[in-house]
């Protein structure tokens, strides 16, 4: 570590003093809590790279953001179930499929949990997988493009929260559902009382299968289970591979006031499912085949365009017929986390409103289930019994523990929202070896590379829920932020604070090695398959095809072909369908015309992408590039005129002149 | 057309003097780096090439890029432009009177040598077909130029000749005979 002094001590004693005149009114303990050499620790010099990405759920604004550590810059926000007017995600004609369900266009959505593809347990750099909790759907982002890829949405299902979970060899990402709901089997959610729910409600888990040649998803299997809410859920690792695990909640079936009803027991469930013989059992015809609906929607690089797909059919494995799929552990009040430590040995339960940390054992748990060594049956499943499987517990942790990541050296790093700190116990032993406060009320928390065997370790991030006086206010609604710890001594220090754009839930953190040599600069313009590309200037036109006039039109520094354009008229749907020509990393245009009811969009380059505007005035009306592209960008207009309904104002389409000078 | 693949197919060339590129992964540095120069030091071999760079890759234009490195243009015109260079060749440059090169590449001519080549781009793209006898183009030093056409061939100023062009991803270059002068 190279230190430079910037400061004299004269400099320095004046500062101590503003530190501790500002201290009165500033937030509390905030400067205390970093440490001296802090700023050296997350600076990354200008033109320098941060040594990670820090891929982030945005929660209630339905994308992703990027961010580099340890600096904690804001490197891109990645649109996936919400529109997105600044580059027309979701707006644009052929990103608009992409938001397709069976419920027709459902344009926004909540995410909340990141998992990032692995092979053999370990981060691979290939796709970031992200759930959308409120109509329950699965995102994949391409890490070359760092674009949404595809979007399934998940049937029988209802608030996709323990989602998406990847196994090991990213054989499957899971779905579970929050809401319980009435299913028939039939795929329909019939009209019955609410206060029918132990006897009419369920709930699934799916299994999303991703083929390993290019991600492609699919509907592997589902497994229907007793009507309760799944809350997160793991993988194993290494000996539990075949496993995963999810957290239940409300094991006491209530259907209103949660708050109170759904904490009567003492105790809920940690789930085991053995996907590996569910996934045996649906290949051998085992499961019952359901009529469904879903829509599953799949973005090309090639054509530029997304494509809807409403699917018919799922494979739903019920573990009251198949016995020894699914077995569940109590576990300690409500639990919300489940984690799996790298050796794939440990599961950590956290109850949020236990006193403990339950930390059980693969062994055991392989055990008790071959002795059958089981306590009750909980809807015809089989509950093993608490003693049998558990490991020990962490004694007084904290309070409300939600979240457990792992260092790779035997620790476990949980978070506490009601006491809002991160804790640091030993797996082994169950001791708590330190406890750092987090400002405010931490949710979820990131080791780089925490969910895989062999976390990067390094740093663990907070991200919280509240920051109050953390930052200049902003009037009622404030930032949202995480807090990067430096985690590489025997205490946890805090080393920043950054602001993060939507809510954060979970993050997953990769060497950026593993990332950036893969990271695309350009589409090529020779790729280009969409249907209305322009290769070129002279392949730009006009056509009409009834009261649709389709603009083949290309975008080059800095004009656009064609840049004139008459013949438009009233009661007209104008597709423009711009190709960017450049073929130069980081050179993306625009495309805007005025009174767009839709969006302006953002083409890269080599790209198509189409703006649908329907006139609603006789005119002539501006276009313009929105990307500044050049230094003539303020000159990259043009105009549409516009005509009444009716008008015998040809077709016509010039950039520079007359449509015979326009051989460019 | 015929001398575009030509020159192409000579611009296989690998532009090699980049200074140290930034963007090594340090977590910890605390001062930042000072690296001469701009865009041209991007490293990138997928784009398509910029005008300094088709310049580079010509071995009929070492001398123009000697000139444009002394004069400290080569950021500029690695930029994002557009461009529209008119770039003469090794025998242009011979043609000047014995010991002007030299003389413009002294570091005291800076300025002189600044205002010639800068006589030699404009801020825009145009494409040979764009071009029209008497077209008069403003330059980036302030001059103008003046274009003449003629049986299909491109002059300027009445003393040089565009006997190729080639795009460039920030704008065009097209080869001349002839150094231009500033009036």
């Amino acid at each position: 570590m190279r230190t430079k002094h910037f400061f004299n001590p004269l400099t320095f004693t004046a500062l101590l003093f503003a530190a501790a005149w500002f201290s009165a009114c500033g937030p509390k303990n905030p400067t205390t809590a970093t440490v001296g050499d802090a700023a050296s620790k997350v600076y990354v010099a200008p033109g320098s790279y941060d040594e990670f990405y820090n891929i982030v759920s945005g929660g209630f604004n339905g994308q992703v953001s990027v961010y580099g550590l340890p600096s904690g810059r804001l490197l891109r926000i990645i649109p996936v179930f919400s529109q997105f007017a600044e580059n027309g995600w979701g707006y644009s004609e052929e990103t608009k499929p992409m938001l397709n369900t069976s419920h027709g266009f459902v344009p926004w959505d909540d995410s909340h949990h990141i998992a990032l593809s692995t092979t053999n347990g370990e981060h691979d750099g290939k796709w970031a997988f992200v759930n959308a909790n409120n109509t329950p759907r699965i995102a994949r982002i391409n890490l070359k493009t760092f674009r949404t890829e595809e979007i399934i949405e998940i049937p029988n299902s209802s608030g996709n929260h323990s989602s998406p979970f990847i196994t090991e060899n990213s054989e499957y990402a899971v779905a579970g559902t929050r809401f319980s709901y009435p299913m028939d089997g039939q795929g329909k959610n019939p009209d019955v009382a609410i206060s029918t729910y132990k006897e009419n409600f369920k709930g699934t888990v799916s299994f999303v299968s991703i083929n390993p040649e290019n991600g492609r998803m699919g509907i592997g299997f589902q497994v229907l289970l007793p009507g309760v809410n799944f809350d997160l859920s793991r993988c194993g690792r290494g000996p539990s591979h075949d496993w995963f695990f999810f957290s239940c909640y409300n094991t006491e079936q209530a259907n209103t006031l949660l708050e109170v009803n759904a904490s009567q027991k003492d105790k809920d469930f940690i789930m085991a499912v053995n996907w590996k013989k569910c996934e045996e059992y649906a290949k051998a015809g085992k499961g019952r085949k359901e009529q469904v609906r879903y829509a599953h929607n799949v973005y090309s690089d090639e054509t530029h365009t997304g494509t809807s797909t409403i699917e018919n059919e799922v494979i739903v494995l019920d573990p009251k017929e198949l016995k020894d799929i699914v077995y569940f552990m109590p576990c300690p009040k409500s639990p919300h986390g489940c984690d799996v430590d790298p050796t794939g040995q440990y599961i950590v339960g956290s109850g949020k409103l236990a006193a403990v940390i339950p930390v059980f054992s693969f062994d055991k748990i392989q055990k008790a289930i071959a002795d059958r060594n089981f306590e009750a049956e909980y809807e015809g499943i089989p509950v093993l019994k608490y003693d049998a499987v558990l490991h020990g517990e962490v004694q007084k942790p904290g309070l409300g523990p939600l979240h457990t990541e792992f260092d790779g050296k035997g620790n476990a790093y949980t978070s506490f929202f009601v006491s809002s700190e991160i804790v640091k116990w030993d797996i082994a032993k169950l001791q708590v070896l330190d406890r750092v406060p987090t400002y405010y009320s931490i949710g979820h928390l990131c080791v780089p590379g925490g969910p895989t065997r062999k976390p990067h370790g390094k740093y663990v991030i907070a991200y919280n829920k509240i920051t109050k006086d953390r930052y200049l206010p902003t009037g009622p609604e404030l930032t949202q932020s995480a807090q990067l710890y430096d985690i590489s001594g025997d205490k946890m220090k805090l080393l920043l604070d950054f602001p993060t754009t939507g809510e954060p839930h979970y993050a997953e953190a990769i060497p950026a090695s593993l990332v950036q040599p893969n990271s695309l600069k350009i589409f090529k313009i020779e790729e280009n398959k969409h249907p209305y590309v322009a290769k070129g200037e002279k392949e730009a036109k006009v056509v009409r095809e009834g009261n649709k006039v389709h603009v083949y039109m290309t975008s080059i520094r800095s004009h656009f072909t064609p840049d004139n354009i008459e013949g438009v008229k009233l009661g007209d749907e104008v597709y423009f369908h711009v190709t960017n020509l450049e073929q130069d990393w980081d050179v993306p245009h625009g495309f805007a015309v005025k009174g767009s009811n839709n969006s302006e969009i953002l083409i890269m380059p080599g790209e198509t992408c189409t703006l649908k505007w329907v006139p609603d005035r006789v005119g002539v009306v501006p276009i313009y590039c929105t990307d500044f592209c050049s230094a003539l960008h303020q000159e990259m207009q043009g105009y549409v005129r516009v005509s009444p309904a009716g008008s015998n104002v040809p077709l016509k389409w010039t950039t520079g002149g007359t449509p015979e000078a326009n051989n460019f | 057309m015929k001398a575009y693949t030509l020159l192409f197919a000579l611009f296989c060339l690998v532009l090699s003097n980049c200074a140290e590129a930034p963007g090594t992964p340090s977590a910890a540095s605390s001062g930042a780096p000072v690296v001469a120069g701009g865009q041209e030091n991007v490293k990138d071999d997928v784009s398509q090439k910029d005008v300094v760079k088709v310049a580079v890759g010509s071995p009929d234009h070492t001398t123009l890029v000697k000139a444009v490195t002394a004069a400290e243009l080569v950021t500029a015109l690695s930029n994002a432009g557009p461009f529209t260079v008119f770039a003469p060749t090794n025998a242009a440059f011979d043609k000047l009177p014995a010991g002007t090169v030299s003389q413009l590449l002294e570091p005291g001519k800076k300025a002189d040598l600044q205002d010639i080549l800068q006589y030699h781009v404009a801020v825009a793209v145009f494409k040979p077909e764009m071009l029209r006898d008497g077209q008069v183009i403003s330059m980036a030093n302030g001059g103008n130029i003046t274009i003449g056409v003629k049986d299909g061939k491109i002059t300027v100023n009445g003393t040089a000749n565009v006997i190729a062009s080639v795009p460039a991803s920030n704008g065009i270059v097209h080869v001349i005979d002839g150094v231009l002068l500033p009036k």
